[in-house]
């Protein structure tokens, strides 16, 4: 390991805190046989963003989050590429090579995890105070021994920062808390040592609404206040949209769209990203037909020549069975939020005119006309949205001229789908 | 060995035989079951099964034609290991077939059906386990002078059924609560059929494995009671050659050695390979420790 | 044409009795969705499984075809057995892993007497196969549970239950495992099953905009520790509801919409703890967390299900107006 320096650092701009280059992460499958889960993935993660790694399971997310951190199981390598960080003190280490003993002060002080499946990542015979109890230990400096009592005090603050009960969590034993419980007391332990970066799997899958809400609400805050960056694997674009600053769309291993969360969800340039929002019905509003995806993400084994999507892509042309597409600049920006996307046909007026089909959801259902059918859906007045959508995201203006044209290709396809 | 990826569409079967070939204790294993199988039923086929008393060589050294010396009685030591592994191979086989098949019957009804039928059984569990098995032997062997091996079998099957049925019956309970078999009762399939088609095979790799554990401890039991002299037999035999061993004092004797040790190593490589192939069939089999 | 009246769970534990389910009236009519919504642990679980005969009431009776299902004979039993199908939620556990598709979807069949010979079992089972749009069926036939996607072992669980010529579907969370792609083509197949076959649906959800997708032209009851607290059309429980409990599921939905996600109003809760089924607060269930809490009946008499225009609804400060 050797402190890698190769970006200009500033004062004002000191750079990306998470610099991703050309990353594969793989399994060995034998002893000379492996398969590569993640290919060539690239991106800059600036201080403070939340990054939204979406995508259908098996697309290779969690494994790129665990391969970040090097937290895969003893099968996982990442052979190839750099993982440049910033750490606390400004020095950039390359988390690919770091050798085991800084690994693990690194995991923790700089990064933290915070795993799926909440019940799974506390050791079941061990109470809460003793996981803070342990991770305080295991990464405190040699020859510093902190004293029981202020460890619990500061475990009891951290409790306290996601809206726990210290005195009733702290003795509890896992499986006593609730799953939302569990999560929130996982999110603690992941700020115990203030972090710059936590990487969140799946965080509120398996949790109820109420409490998935409330999680949400509480990571917004925490995020706020102690700024740390994060970035989140889920399959739940609801979350994406409420969670995220930005979006990276992952398909077969490869990352193959990012943007803001705005360029994803109003402006998306590629199939598959298009596919997945469109493929969740929304719940304010009238009844909208979501579109189903077919098919599934392909074997790692077996991908297909050319562009990984084709075989599932309503728009794909000869040409995407053949040429594997780059993830091209469409729109550059600064701190690594330009909109990219790896499709051929990405430009493709055609494809893209009268807006993205994405857009219909930025209408508001309660300005729309009824439909003539109508039984009598009403709109929603006491809760679910308030007015027009405000121009409160970074690219104000887009939306006003996008409803009006999502509202002529809604009432086209009401025509042309009643709901069934 | 080479690792290739294995056939996704391979089914019990072909995970027991993938986790006795993919790694190496398992395939040692296997390869050690397979040649004393081979030694004891395939040799008896090759060689002169006269083996006559020879008084003028008592104890005879290694040699060219002896190729472990011969024993007390002049016979040759090689011709009757090859010639006495048949019956305790098979009578170990017979009774593990006899527990095995004891122990899922009653412990697949007990456990599905539950009930009294449940608390009969597991009584009637309790009571076999309290029976002495080497003293019943006793018994038995005192006032039914048997050498058949058949019997014998049927003695070791029924006295040991109970430990497996156990656990067998805890594996149904479990089965039981799963939701395919909650989606079969749902289609109402019937009981016999549910047990039969939908419980019972998915506990193959784990009957499978128990068998085997069955076939290890029901040879050690024979040879304990051929040791113990309580079953005579007329045939060549490992465990009659231990104890004669054992009566003509051979273990004074270094000449002896051969005669004495040739048949326990027979029996040791047998059960190493059984028991080796077991423990590499249990990680195969059992996706806990499969995943690790 | 299946019913439930005033059904009842209590188990019995070791702390206490747990009332799962406390009384639910529900009606799933010919041809109809009727939706469950709730939170997990609010008894709509217990109630698909007391609906499916799975678990019998402790109080209350489950009606089919206007009989009682607990004092049915073996004949109407087996009758409601097959007319009566459930799918579960996980098709990892729902489906025998050491069986092969054609054996799992044609062991009803063949059981039941329902085709001569394995040869029409055959047949019939690639019709099923087609019904759940897994083609081409041929390939599907001989393959075993693992080597396909949850969607797909989910469409032989389906095809499994159509064998039976169900009337009813119960299914309990069946989308819930699969990814958003999948959820939505799996719906479409089920919406079909409705639509040409007119089988009903008891469907089970926590997703809010599931429901609303499934059952838009059907009924939603949303549940609450065990007991409906807002029942009525779909579209009228979803765009307007009016149960505070009902408000707050809808407004904390994640929409997958940056800016709607932005500006939406969230109704606030007074509290984010359940309450425990052994040890409910006096009155009504939800006043501890209600954000319409007034003093006076809410934390002293239980509000009864009652009409309220163009729907079911028990809350005191709702219903007065």
């Amino acid at each position: 390991m050797s402190p890698v320096n190769d970006l200009p650092t500033t004062p004002d701009d000191p750079g990306p805190l998470l610099s991703v280059r050309g990353v594969d992460v793989g399994y060995r499958t034998g002893r000379r046989t492996q398969v590569t889960a993640v290919h060539d993935v690239s991106f800059d993660l600036h201080p403070g963003q939340s990054m939204a790694l979406v995508g259908e399971s098996g697309c290779g997310k969690t494994t790129l989050g665990l391969g970040l951190l090097r937290l895969l199981p003893r099968s996982g390598v990442v052979p190839k590429g750099e993982i440049l960080f910033r750490r606390k003190d400004g020095t950039r280490v390359d988390v690919r090579t770091l050798e085991k003993e800084k690994l693990r002060r690194f995991r923790w002080n700089e990064a933290a995890m915070v795993f799926q499946g909440a019940m799974n990542a506390f050791n079941p015979v061990l109470r809460i105070e003793e996981h803070f109890l342990d991770t305080f230990r295991a990464h405190e400096r040699a020859g510093r021994r902190r004293p029981r009592k202020e460890i619990l005090e500061r475990s009891a603050e951290l409790l306290e920062m996601v809206r726990l009960d210290p005195a009733r969590v702290l003795g509890s034993y896992p499986h006593e808390l609730s799953g939302g419980m569990r999560q929130r007391s996982l999110i603690a332990l992941a700020l115990a040592l203030r972090p710059q970066l936590i990487i969140l799997d799946e965080p509120t899958t398996a949790l109820d609404i109420l409490t998935q809400r409330s999680i949400v609400e509480r990571l917004a805050e925490l995020r706020e206040e102690l700024r740390f960056s994060m970035v989140f694997i889920t399959h739940d674009l609801g979350l994406a949209a409420e969670l995220a600053d930005r979006v990276g769309t992952m398909y077969a291993g490869r990352l193959i769209e990012t943007g803001t969360t705005r360029d994803i969800f109003y402006r998306s340039r590629h199939p598959y990203t298009s596919a997945l929002i469109n493929a969740v019905p929304p719940v304010v509003g009238d009844l909208h037909v979501p579109e189903s995806l077919p098919g599934g993400p392909p074997s790692l084994n077996a991908l297909p020549p050319g562009c990984s999507f084709a075989p599932r892509c309503a728009h794909a042309l000869d040409v995407c069975t053949t040429t594997r597409p780059t993830l091209d600049v469409l729109q550059h920006r600064g701190a690594g939020l330009s909109h990219t996307a790896a499709c051929l046909r990405s430009t493709d007026a055609e494809l893209h005119a009268e807006g993205s089909p994405v857009i219909d959801r930025t209408v508001n259902p309660a300005h729309a006309e009824p439909r003539p059918d109508d039984t009598a859906p009403r709109a929603a007045s006491t809760v679910g949205h308030a007015g027009a959508p405000a121009s409160t995201g970074p690219a104000p203006g887009s939306v006003l001229d996008a409803a009006s044209a999502a509202e002529a290709v809604e009432a086209d396809e009401r025509r042309a789908q009643p709901p069934c | 060995m080479a690792v290739t990826t294995a056939p996704a569409s391979a089914g019990v079967w072909g995970t027991i035989w993938q986790g006795l070939t993919r790694s190496t204790s398992g395939f040692i294993g296997l390869c050690l079951v397979l040649s004393v199988l081979l030694f004891s039923f395939v040799g008896p086929l090759l060689i002169d099964h006269h083996n006559p008393t020879d008084v003028s060589r008592i104890w005879g050294p290694m040699s060219s034609e002896h190729w472990l010396g011969t024993n007390h009685e002049g016979k040759d030591t090689l011709t009757q290991l090859i010639l006495g592994g048949r019956e305790p191979i098979l009578v170990g086989l017979m009774a593990a077939v006899i527990t095995v098949a004891i122990a899922v019957a009653l412990g697949a009804v007990a456990g599905y059906v539950r009930g009294r039928v449940d608390h009969f059984l597991l009584q009637l569990t309790d009571i076999t386990m309290t029976i002495p098995f080497i003293v019943l032997m006793l018994v038995i062997a005192s006032f039914y002078r048997t050498s058949s091996p058949l019997v014998v079998s049927l003695i070791i099957g029924l006295v040991t059924w109970p430990y497996l049925m156990r656990s067998i019956r805890a594996q149904v309970l479990t089965l039981k609560e799963r939701e395919f078999i909650e989606a079969a009762r749902l289609q109402d399939l019937g009981t016999a059929r549910i047990l039969c088609v939908e419980v019972l095979p998915n506990m193959a790799g784990y009957i499978f494995i128990n068998f085997i554990i069955a076939i290890t401890n029901a040879i050690y039991a024979v040879v304990g009671m051929y040791l113990l002299g309580l079953l005579p037999s007329t045939a060549e035999n490992w465990g009659l050659m231990i104890q004669q061993a054992w009566d003509n004092n051979a273990f004074l004797l270094p000449q002896a050695a051969p005669f004495l040790v040739a048949p326990m190593v027979m029996i040791m490589l047998f059960q190493i390979g059984l028991v080796t192939m077991t423990r590499s069939l249990e990680q195969a089999l059992n996706p806990r420790l499969r995943d690790r | 044409m299946l019913t439930l009246r005033g059904a009842q769970q209590v188990f019995r534990t070791a702390r206490g009795d747990v009332p799962a389910v406390a009384g639910v009236d529900l009606d799933v009519r010919p041809g109809q969705v009727l939706c469950l919504v709730g939170e997990s642990g609010c008894g709509k679980t217990t109630t698909a499984r007391m609906a499916a005969a799975l678990s019998s009431p402790t109080a209350g009776e489950v009606l089919f075809r206007g009989r009682d299902v607990a004092t049915m004979d073996r004949g109407e039993r087996a009758a409601f057995r097959r007319s009566v199908q459930y799918i579960h939620q996980d098709p990892y556990a729902s489906l025998n892993p050491v069986r092969t598709v054609f054996s799992t979807v044609s062991a009803g069949l063949r059981r039941h007497k329902l085709v001569k010979d394995r040869h029409e079992a055959r047949r019939v089972t690639i019709e099923l196969l087609e019904r759940v749009e897994l083609t081409p069926a041929e390939d599907y036939l001989d393959k075993y549970p693992h080597q396909m996607s949850g969607g797909q072992r989910q469409r032989v669980a389906v095809a499994r239950a159509l064998a039976m010529e169900p009337e009813v579907i119960i299914a309990d969370e069946s989308t819930s495992m699969l990814d958003v792609s999948i959820r939505v083509s799996l719906l479409n197949t089920l919406g079909r099953l409705r639509d040409d076959l007119g089988v009903s649906f008891l469907f089970i959800t926590h997703d809010l905009a599931v429901a609303k997708y499934f059952a838009w032209r059907g009924e939603i009851a949303v549940m609450y520790l065990g007991k409906v607290v807002e029942h009525g059309p779909t579209p009228q429980v979803v765009n307007d509801p009016r149960h505070p409990y009902t408000q707050a599921l809808i407004s904390a939905v994640c929409e997958p919409d940056p800016d709607l996600a932005r500006t939406k109003e969230r109704v606030r809760l007074r509290s984010s703890d359940i309450p425990d089924l052994t040890d409910l607060p006096p009155g009504c269930d939800f006043h501890p967390r209600c954000p319409l809490y007034a003093e006076g009946s809410c934390d002293t008499e239980r509000p009864p299900l009652v009409r309220s225009h163009d729907r079911l609804l028990a809350c005191h400060v709702v219903t007065r107006g």
